[in-house]
């Protein structure tokens, strides 16, 4: 079977520089020949020979699941790109500002034809620095676009103070922890950051750690996991180094780790069931485990109800065998899940 | 036990290089016309091969025939008419959009769809405009009068060009993908985004819910006497009845069952014989009546993506049989 073409989305709330990181990257001298997706021919032009609008109909399948939305319009378009393989070696599509990047994602996932041809490399998202945080308080498509980025260009950072980019940052770390952060001016990033990420390759899940503090290179060991009530609405401050940390009332993510084995027979059916029932709320979830008498990983990654999981590469000799789950959504029972999933301890 | 001898017809296929993705072929009396992905007609007569520039620097999307050119609408949003001779006249432009759906009908009508503005012209040139309720996938005029099913998501819409009058819905929840009206124009058959196939009687409304496809059907064809419709979809033709009711309680044929999805069809013009073409290049002749085998053209060795057949078609009279494939390759059969 020939290589699948690479998929990266690009996405970002209104404003935020995605046609700048665009054509950042079709500029740059990397020989690659990109085909682009994007689904509004706004005011700044793209500089590249094969663009293709789009116009963003999402369609529900199987009778309306909700967690069966895909992109009508990229089927057909992929489709169409698929005729004319050798004349690109990658797709970016950009999508709207106020789009839900889930469909997208869904789309190569739900679709045969487009899931045989190509893969999602990675969804990229772009974050304005000064507009950010109100953006995450009066914009739930911002803060589903951070929630399930697997890399976030923080912009225009040169329009800030250091105190207001300790915030932003604080505000993105509370929402999605994992994701890779770069900070830019004007969209300036190494692409290698960006393409041929393959955050939804299993064997690139790696590891699973939370990305806090990846730039000032201090080691914090300590519990984020503050007791709020259900009244809780104030922000949660703690100063480390000049990050702050916040707890989002809407949107959280749940890491939790059991410091050895899960019974697959108890593991496989909870999480199945946990994302049938949750998968509306849940954006995104991740996971590598230990199943008992398995010598190999097991590694699963997941958009709302789809759920993708392989046996991976074998332990190696040394490394500690433990079970780690993510999950990134809203509202979510971090109690009862974090019951279920201890109930599965080998 | 051991398989059946497949007889074969393999010595009479002469082998052709259109060297790009076929997007569909068409007989233009005596000759073989191709669409292809790098914007080319491919013209082929007896010994003689032209190649027009259809879609300079673009590909040919969609395309359909009515027996005197070959029609093509590409990613330059153009939709342009090959004659067999090779003359090329330009016939619509989509200012860049990409045209989605192309069918020809019948006195030289045509119509092709860029998005939700689907556009019909009959056969004086006259244009008119309808604007589908999201993006039309796919077109078919009614064999009957000047009448155009258009698919679309939540049902197909019947649009009569000529009148004013809101088209009729047909209505059915999901994405529907491409759209045939049976022969006696008694029903309309779309294909779905969720692989099946929905239908409506038209006189009483009545759905029909055609399911169990692996993948997404893209290929339908009627028989001649319009008794039955092929399709593709899964690893054998799956042919529905169509006399009488229709299909509603009954179970369909499968025939030419091998290892390979089946990526088109063609009915012969003459007989119960349908030509299957598979994703991995296999090309089979299967008579309905009693599931016969006779093999055109062998399964490509390696396991390939690019080998699947994307164009079947017959000549009006059945004597000859013309494919192409996603990888370029093409031929045409010519019975014994």
């Amino acid at each position: 079977m020939a290589d699948k073409i690479p998929v990266t989305v690009l996405t970002g709330y209104l404003g935020a520089g995605k046609t700048t990181l665009l054509n950042r990257i079709l500029t740059e001298p990397h020989g690659q020949r990109f085909a682009v997706i994007v689904n509004e021919f706004g005011e700044v032009g793209i500089d590249n020979d094969l663009v293709v609008g789009a116009d963003e109909e999402v369609f529900e399948m199987n009778n309306g699941c909700i967690c069966c939305t895909v992109r009508g319009d990229l089927i057909r378009i992929l489709d169409g790109l698929m005729k004319r393989k050798g004349k690109f070696d990658a797709i970016i599509v950009e999508t709207t500002g106020l789009a839900d990047p889930a469909p997208v994602a869904q789309t190569f996932f739900m679709d045969q034809d487009v899931s045989d041809k190509t893969k999602l490399d990675a969804v990229v998202t772009v974050a304005d620095a000064k507009w950010l945080t109100d953006r995450l308080k009066d914009a739930p498509e911002a803060k589903n676009q951070i929630a399930f980025a697997d890399v976030i260009i923080l912009n225009k950072i040169d329009l800030v103070s250091p105190e207001e980019l300790a915030e932003v940052e604080g505000r993105i770390r509370a929402v999605n922890p994992y994701a890779m952060l770069h900070k830019a001016e004007r969209a300036a990033v190494d692409i290698s950051q960006v393409l041929g990420r393959n955050a939804f390759d299993l064997e690139r899940v790696l590891e699973l750690e939370p990305a806090f503090l990846e730039d000032d290179g201090h080691h914090h060991d300590h519990d984020h996991d503050h007791a709020c009530g259900p009244d809780c609405d104030h922000d949660h401050h703690h100063h480390h180094g000049g990050l702050k940390h916040y707890h989002d009332e809407d949107m959280q993510s749940v890491a939790l780790t059991i410091d050895g084995e899960v019974d697959p027979d108890k593991f496989l059916p909870w999480v199945n069931d946990l994302v049938q029932r949750e998968g509306p709320n849940i954006l995104r979830s991740k996971g590598i485990l230990a199943f008992r008498d398995e010598p190999r990983r097991f590694v699963f990654q997941g958009v709302h109800m789809i759920l993708d999981g392989d046996l991976q590469r074998e332990w190696k000799p040394g490394e500690e065998r433990r079970s780690k789950i993510v999950f990134i959504g809203r509202n979510l029972d971090k109690e009862a899940i974090r019951e279920g999933f201890l109930a599965c301890t080998a | 036990m051991a398989a059946p001898t497949i007889s074969s017809l393999t010595d009479h296929v002469a082998d052709l290089a259109a060297g790009a993705h076929v997007t569909a072929l068409a007989w233009l009396g005596g000759t073989t016309a191709f669409a292809l992905a790098d914007g080319a007609a491919l013209l082929v007569a007896g010994d003689d091969q032209k190649r027009v520039a259809a879609h300079p620097d673009g590909a040919a999307l969609v395309a359909t025939s009515d027996g005197r050119r070959l029609v093509t609408g590409g990613d330059d949003g153009r939709i342009v008419a090959v004659a067999g001779d090779g003359t090329v006249e330009e016939i619509g432009d989509e200012k860049g959009r990409w045209i989605d759906a192309i069918v020809a009908g019948r006195d030289g009508t045509l119509a092709w769809s860029a998005g939700k503005r689907v556009t019909a012209r009959d056969g004086r040139g006259r244009l008119r405009h309808f604007e589908a309720p999201s993006t039309a996938q796919g077109l078919a005029f009614s064999p009957k009068g000047y009448r155009l099913a258009i698919a679309h998501y939540n049902g197909v819409s019947l649009w009569f060009p000529n009148t004013d009058a809101e088209p009729e819905k047909l209505e059915w929840k999901g994405s529907h993908l491409g759209v045939t009206w049976s022969p006696d124009a008694r029903f309309v058959v779309t294909s779905m985004q969720e692989n099946a196939l929905h239908g409506w009687r038209l006189s009483d409304r009545r759905d029909m819910r055609m399911t169990g496809y692996p993948a997404k059907t893209r290929s339908f064809s009627w028989s001649h006497d319009g008794n039955w419709l092929a399709t593709s979809g899964a690893d054998a033709v799956i042919v529905w009845p169509f006399d009488k009711d229709g299909p509603m309680g009954r179970a369909p044929r499968e025939c030419g069952v091998r290892h390979a999805k089946v990526s088109r069809v063609a009915f012969h013009p003459g007989a119960l014989v349908v030509a299957a073409g598979y994703e991995d290049g296999c090309i089979l002749l299967i008579r309905l009546t009693d599931a016969t085998e006779l093999l055109v053209r062998r399964a490509s060795v390696e396991a390939q993506e690019d080998a699947a057949v994307t164009a079947l078609a017959w000549d009006a009279k059945g004597k000859r049989l013309a494919f192409g494939t996603a990888a370029g390759a093409a031929g045409i059969l010519t019975l014994p």
